[in-house]
């Protein structure tokens, strides 16, 4: 702050801005970052997607009618995705964890809590993998609409939990780089958002494609 | 025409500040930097050029189409490539031409008009711009290689599916427009975020220019519409190339789910290339008035209104289709009701018209041109709104005739009054007005010549996109006027071309401000330094430039804080009120957006023409070059906050 005049001629700016309302709250970081909107409106227009892509599964289901799935097509079974909702929706909990840690500046925290996520993260990913072997014996993407919209949301998602996984890992080398602390930790923030993203979406999934069709 | 200089005005800090914001903006004129620029003017003179390129082969393409349809059974052109041509036509001027034209203004004025100093996402920005180039390249190379998208620009299934066209066509079009798209996402959050966070000091959303306040409805549009298209083009991609069942209703697919997606995306589309253009317009047209706009509140009211409401009339695109009939009702009133905030901007900028004084500039004679033409597409669009209407006349010229005093009214007009507008701003330069005066008639008149008798060719039965028509049906009259309009307007066209690129080579300097503006733009040099304001202003009314104690904000006495010449530095303020937040770092030149849009192009070529592992290497050499993009500068432990 500069000790030139100010418009009223007087020249107290000093200690009259730094005392001020203004003052008191302009201590860095203040108000949200270009970081945080910018995740925060990535995930509104990808959410759009895949809110787009839930809309398409009803009207196709719909438009199709009784019987759903179609062609003799067995109900999902419920077992593994329930697990792989048990494994990925508490994984938000060290991403979690690791911010708070590293906003105490707790490094050691937050590269524990990365870790965790990326060992949640890879383990529903490998029982993605299981689910697929077993489903693809009874039906693929091209034996009929069902088997398109299942393979084309699921994986679609998984597609998102690798690159959720990706920035996960990136955080992990940066933090092991050291450029975070308790006041530089915007990254460690958004990813988190997104990874929180990443978990909502399956729950969305796992009402629209394993529970709505035993409606 | 007052004419003051940033010196009369008293702007500028002392010379070693000016010297050290010199030398930390001012990029080198090296090779390197014109490929790694972040610079939000460069940036948008390219959008500006590049999407002008683009206007002028979908023009070329326009006229071959004329000229086959000057008269009945002609032998210009096959219908093989008629239909190419005519989807590349609409496919580039909706895609490529209007909403990067657009988008170019925006990124050349936002950070003027909000008294920063670039956009919140530099490298984001050149990173969209490169794909934005690639996307056009990539579909517009199609058209010499004969595989350009051949199902018009909208593409409806099941005309376009695997079976009924074979070929590359349809992938260029679905992949296309999904590399498209990463740039237009892009975009708008950088546009949104800009508008958020970098506001000058003072400037609460009160005192926003209606163009940013467009921009800013527009992006909001964009993240909610364009996820709809992408999905819908990755589905349809799906299909063709994979053999998924979306739209095969053998096996228990939809075709109407291609209707209903490309509309959810496609109606918002047609507000997301008007708004913005309406922005220019409330721009432009109080400049040449004298005064300011009258009902400022309700005209951004109805920005908002519109961006909402243009969500929910989807169907009106589909009332052919034999939907139910409660939902033709909804959609028909939902059609009706957004005429209303519509009328709402044209009656604020009529009454600003009749209380103000009009100065009849080039700038302001293509903004009449536009109230013109947009009110009669609009006319007409009220009576697609009635279904029984709509039913009589869907696919017919009428149609043709509508949307294109919609667009060309709607779009074309502000371009070209923005053009015109902002080109000593852009270039430094002024432009010869006796021929811009021509350039206005011609496109005014050869414009109606051209699409008025659509309307009448299409009430007697004229299909659109037919290559060609059988003589003695009461149309062949009505096509050789609008072969000839399309011709007049071309050279009108052109002489717009001649004009900016006369007052590149032999145009006068022209002065900061040369038509008396009220927006920052006009307070700063012509052309604006890299830095934009060498003390960023501290606003204090809606019209900054017209209100001395915004101006003398910026004169001596000016704060440190305001002028930041260590280190390339802006400031951010509060979302709402605009009250000074921080002084942030700017990031430098980079080729990394260039590196992350050439691996695009590579992926987008591998799905196309099936190497999938190219693809694959591509994704990977993408997302190496993001990490290494958005890679953590390194801090000292004190800095970063770490206390051991």
């Amino acid at each position: 702050m500069s000790g030139r005049p100010d418009r009223l001629g007087t020249t107290a700016g000093d200690l009259r801005t730094a005392t001020g309302p203004v003052g008191l709250v302009t201590e860095e970081p203040v108000g949200r970052s270009t970081a945080w909107w910018g995740m925060t409106l990535f995930i509104t227009t990808e959410g759009t997607l895949f809110a787009a892509l839930f809309g398409s599964y009803f009207y196709l289901r719909f438009q199709h009618g009784a019987p759903w799935p179609p062609d003799g097509i067995a109900e999902p079974e419920l077992l593994l995705p329930l697990i792989m909702t048990a494994v990925l929706v508490p994984s938000s909990l060290p991403v979690l964890w690791a911010e708070a840690g590293i906003r105490r500046g707790r490094r050691w925290q937050l590269r524990a809590g990365l870790l965790g996520t990326l060992v949640m993260g890879g383990t529903f990913l490998g029982l993605q993998g299981i689910e697929y072997s077993e489903i693809l014996r009874e039906y693929t993407f091209t034996t009929n609409v069902y088997g398109s919209l299942f393979y084309a949301i699921t994986t679609f998602h998984g597609a998102h939990v690798t690159v959720g996984l990706l920035m996960v890992c990136w955080l992990l080398a940066a933090s092991l780089h050291g450029s975070f602390g308790t006041r530089r930790h915007e990254r460690v923030r958004v990813v988190g958002y997104y990874w929180h993203f990443v978990d909502a979406v399956w729950v969305a999934i796992l009402f629209t494609v394993y529970l709505s069709p035993r409606l | 025409m007052s004419s003051s200089t940033a010196a009369e005005r008293g702007t500028g800090p002392d010379p070693a500040a000016m010297a050290a914001l010199d030398s930390h903006w001012a990029a080198a004129p090296t090779l390197r930097n014109w490929f790694a620029t972040v610079d939000h003017k460069r940036i948008g003179r390219r959008y500006l050029v590049t999407a002008a390129l683009f206007f002028g082969f979908a023009g070329a393409s326009a006229l071959a189409m004329r000229t086959q349809l000057a008269g009945p059974e002609a032998g210009v052109l096959s219908a093989r490539e008629y239909n190419q041509l005519f989807t590349m036509h609409g496919t580039a001027m909706i895609f490529l031409f209007s909403t990067p034209m657009l988008f170019g203004f925006g990124n050349f004025l936002v950070p003027l008009m909000i008294g920063t100093r670039d956009m919140a996402f530099p490298r984001l920005n050149a990173f969209g711009y490169w794909v934005f180039l690639f996307a056009g390249l990539f579909m517009w190379a199609s058209v010499p290689a004969g595989a350009a998208p051949n199902g018009g620009w909208f593409a409806y299934v099941p005309l376009t599916d695997e079976r009924h066209t074979p070929g590359l066509h349809l992938d260029v079009y679905t992949l296309g427009l999904l590399f498209l798209g990463i740039s237009t996402t892009a975009g708008a959050i950088n546009f949104i975020v800009t508008a958020l966070k970098l506001r000058a000091p003072g400037m609460s959303l009160n005192r926003v220019p209606i163009f940013v306040w467009a921009i800013v409805a527009t992006a909001f549009m964009v993240l909610f519409a364009l996820p709809v298209l992408n999905l819908d083009n990755a589905l349809l991609f799906l299909d063709r190339r994979f053999d998924t069942r979306f739209f095969e209703p053998e096996r228990g697919g939809n075709v109407l789910l291609w209707q209903h997606l490309f509309w959810i995306f496609g109606h918002p589309d047609v507000y997301i290339i008007v708004m913005p253009a309406l922005g220019i317009v409330s721009a432009v047209l109080p400049v040449f008035c004298r005064r300011g706009i009258v009902g400022y509140p309700l005209v951004v009211f109805s920005i908002v209104a519109i961006a909402i409401i243009s969500f929910g009339v989807w169907v009106h695109h589909m009332f052919a289709t034999g939907l139910p009939q409660l939902s033709y009702g909804f959609f028909s009133a939902a059609s009706t009701v957004i005429t209303i905030p519509s009328g709402l901007q044209i009656f604020a900028w009529l009454a600003t018209m009749l209380f103000g004084r009009i100065v009849l500039s080039v700038p302001f004679l293509f903004v009449v041109g536009f109230l013109v033409t947009f009110v009669i597409g609009g006319f007409t669009g009220v009576m697609f709104a009635l279904t029984a209407f709509d039913q009589q006349t869907t696919d017919t010229y009428f149609v043709v005739a509508h949307f294109h005093y919609v667009l060309f009214g709607g779009a074309v007009f502000p371009i070209l009054a923005g053009i015109y507008y902002w080109l000593p701003k852009i270039t430094g330069r002024m432009f010869d007005a006796r021929l811009g005066r021509w350039a206005f008639w011609l496109v005014f008149l050869g414009m109606n010549l051209t699409f008025f008798p659509m309307h009448v060719s299409g009430l007697l039965g004229m299909p659109r996109r037919v290559y060609t028509y059988s003589g003695g049906l009461g149309w062949d009259a009505l096509n050789v006027l609008a072969t000839v309009g399309a011709y007049v307007l071309a050279v009108g066209l052109l002489l717009v071309a001649i004009g900016v690129v006369h007052a590149l080579r032999r145009g006068d300097p022209a002065p900061d401000d040369p038509w008396g503006g009220d927006s920052l733009e006009w307070a700063t040099s012509s052309p604006p330094k890299p830095y934009n304001f060498a003390v960023i202003p501290r606003v204090r009314s809606l019209h900054p430039v017209w209100d001395p104690a915004t101006a003398e904000s910026t004169g001596p006495g000016a704060d440190e804080d305001r002028i930041l010449a260590e280190g390339r530095r802006t400031l951010f303020t509060s979302e709402f009120d605009g009250r000074p937040e921080r002084a942030v770092e700017m990031p430098e030149e980079t080729l990394k957006p260039l590196v992350a849009a050439v691996g695009l192009l590579v992926l987008f070529l591998g799905l196309l023409f099936a190497w999938y592992w190219i693809a694959a290497g591509s994704g990977a050499l993408v997302a190496g070059t993001l990490a290494t993009w958005l890679w953590p500068p390194h801090r000292a432990p004190e800095e970063a906050g770490m206390t051991t």
